[in-house]
């Protein structure tokens, strides 16, 4: 038995909710004031996965860099793989919303695309 | 002198919502001033998800949401000049209407003027400036405010620092140690003043937790080393009277010291114009339809009160657009009564502060913050004497915007109203 502490992003009341684990599966979650925070605990315990957004150089562009992302939340442990797949990554202007930049990245099976537009110069 | 409709100054997420809004109201004869290379404000900066979760429905970066809007201003044709500062509003006697004049400045036209039948003003928000923050000691390189490195390192692709100590638990300087640390840097503590973060909670789990860094409420920098490049911050912990306890000192050594201080509403144009400002926004005082005390000038979005949701930023400036495209059809109803909103036991001040009851839409969003942490209270309307309305709410804290719902029907059946007031109640 072990016990995980978090704080539920749900709504800004931030509750302090206590996940206890036996043998990696969920038997409680206390400390939600709501559904919503049980759901949150069970997914930030067993599969937490986030968003993850930067930046990467262009060349030819009005502007230096363009915002990327990932075209799905990736697993939380894979952020720093996903960034280092990224050093020295460039785009070439003009660049679009959308535009595959680095396909499965790290191999999460997500993509990094372009956040932002950048049109060449 | 060239004349618009309309013209809009800043072409941020309000500027370009409140023309959107201005032209499917039917107003054809509009242009936005942007002082920048680009539209979008300050979401250019800001590469994090999160942004329009209300409107969307998505979580999209700051880029892609000011795109969406750029690309409404595109698809209508409307006006931009960019790299063109406006210096200067005026009221324009000469030209017999109640026009106003704008008078701006860029290379290729040099300083121009324009005449307006309406303005609306959407210049955001800029940093509170470090000299407001009394740390003794040298100023050595390598203190930055959190929004300019964030410009720094997002837009320029250049890294302020490596190890880094943040002042200020605001949502940029949450932000930037989340971003600073993916560029490889140690972000060694953020320390906060208060006993409450000004940040969402949203921002602290995801940009602090994540990544183990420890947020250290009441607690203040209190001594900055180094001769050249900073190499060394001490904080301490602090007491109710935000005084420094002696012997709570932890030193830190770091090159980049990032400052969160807050933000603070751009209105050296406003005060120009002699528009009245209010002493606890640091923005104009408007009425129900946005209008400022000078007649056919709008605020909207953070140059009128900081909001920490693009959504709400938004929606606003649509209101403005509309109220403006009406003041320029049918003029200014000088004379409609008005009804002040009096903010009173832990709401610091509403956007608006006045309601005119025959002229405003049916329902009107009247936003505000309150001044601590409230848990279990209400939110308590009253007309007069009498309470219209209390809504429970679990936590209310100065970090996040509150909002009441005034409707026009009910504001009817008290004929005789003198004042609104909103407090928060046990
Ligand atoms: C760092 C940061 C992080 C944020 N994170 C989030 C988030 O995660 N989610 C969310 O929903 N919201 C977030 N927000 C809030 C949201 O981005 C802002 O509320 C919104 O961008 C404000 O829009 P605005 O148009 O009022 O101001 P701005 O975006 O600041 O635009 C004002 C524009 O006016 C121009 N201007 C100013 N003066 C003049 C002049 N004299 N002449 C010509 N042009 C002028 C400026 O150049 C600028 O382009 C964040 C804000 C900041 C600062
Ligand atoms: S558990 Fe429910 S009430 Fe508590 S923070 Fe999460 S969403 Fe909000």
């Amino acid at each position: 038995m072990s016990t995980r502490e978090l704080t539920c992003i749900g709504c800004p009341l931030g509750c302090a909710v206590t996940v206890t684990l036996k043998d990696g599966s969920v038997t409680a979650v206390t400390g939600n004031t709501c559904p919503r925070g049980d759901t949150y605990a069970r997914k930030e315990v067993t599969n937490p996965t986030r968003i993850v957004t930067s930046t990467v150089h262009v060349t030819g562009g009005i502007h230096p860099m363009v915002n990327v992302k990932t075209s799905s939340d990736i697993p939380k442990d894979k952020i720093f793989a996903c960034m280092d797949a990224l050093k020295g990554v460039r785009a070439a202007a003009p660049v679009r919303i959308g535009d595959v930049i680095l396909s499965n990245a790290a191999g999460t099976g997500a993509d990094i695309i372009a956040a932002g537009n950048v049109p060449a110069k | 002198m060239k004349y618009y409709d309309l013209v809009i100054v800043g072409g941020g997420p309000a500027g370009l919502a409140a023309a959107v809004s201005a032209r499917d109201c039917g107003i054809e004869d509009i242009l936005i001033l942007e002082r920048d290379n680009e539209l979008g404000g300050i979401l250019n900066q800001c590469i994090h998800n999160g942004f329009g979760l209300h409107t969307f429905k998505e979580e999209l970066t700051g880029p892609e949401y000011a795109a969406r809007f750029i690309d409404q201003v595109t698809e209508r044709g409307i006006d931009c000049r960019l790299h063109t500062m406006v210096m200067d509003i005026s009221v324009d006697t000469e030209a017999g209407s109640f026009r106003k004049k704008v008078t701006a400045m860029n290379r290729t036209d040099g300083m121009f003027e324009i005449s307006a039948a309406a303005v609306i003003l959407a210049m955001g928000c800029r940093e509170r400036s470090r000299g407001a923050l009394n740390i003794p000691g040298f100023r050595p390189a390598g203190i930055f405010s959190a929004g300019t490195a964030q410009r720094l390192v997002n837009m320029e692709g250049y890294m302020p620092g490596r190890e880094v100590v943040i002042l200020g638990s605001g949502d940029i300087g949450l932000i930037m140690a989340r971003r600073m640390t993916l560029e490889g840097a140690k972000v060694k503590v953020v320390a906060e003043l208060m006993p409450y973060s000004g940040g969402l909670k949203r921002n602290i789990v995801q940009c602090l937790d994540d990544f183990g860094i420890p947020l250290k409420l009441s607690h203040t920098v209190i001594d900055i080393e180094g001769k050249h490049r900073v190499s060394a911050v001490t904080i301490a912990e602090v007491g109710a009277d935000r005084k420094p306890i002696p012997g709570t000192e932890e030193r830190y050594t770091c090159d980049t010291l990032l400052l969160s201080c807050g933000l603070i509403p751009e209105n050296e144009l406003s005060k120009g114009a002699g528009i009245a400002l209010s002493p606890v926004t640091s923005g104009p005082i408007v009425n129900d339809s946005l209008e400022t005390s000078i007649e056919g000038v709008f605020a909207c979005g953070n140059v009128l009160h900081v909001h920490d949701l693009v959504d709400y930023v938004s929606q606003e400036a649509a209101a403005a657009g509309k109220h403006a495209a009406d003041y320029i059809r049918h003029g200014n109803k000088k004379h409609a009564k008005t009804v002040e909103i009096r903010s009173t036991d832990g709401v610091r001040y509403t956007v608006p502060k006045y309601v005119r009851p025959t002229e405003m839409s049916d329902t009107l969003t009247v936003r505000f913050r309150v001044g601590d942490v409230y848990k279990n209270c209400s939110i308590a309307v009253y007309f007069d004497d009498i309470c219209v309305s209390r809504r429970r709410r679990p936590v209310m804290a100065p970090g996040e915007m509150e909002q009441i719902i005034l409707e026009k029907k009910k504001l009817g059946e008290y004929p005789d109203l003198c004042s609104i007031t909103i407090r928060i109640e046990k």
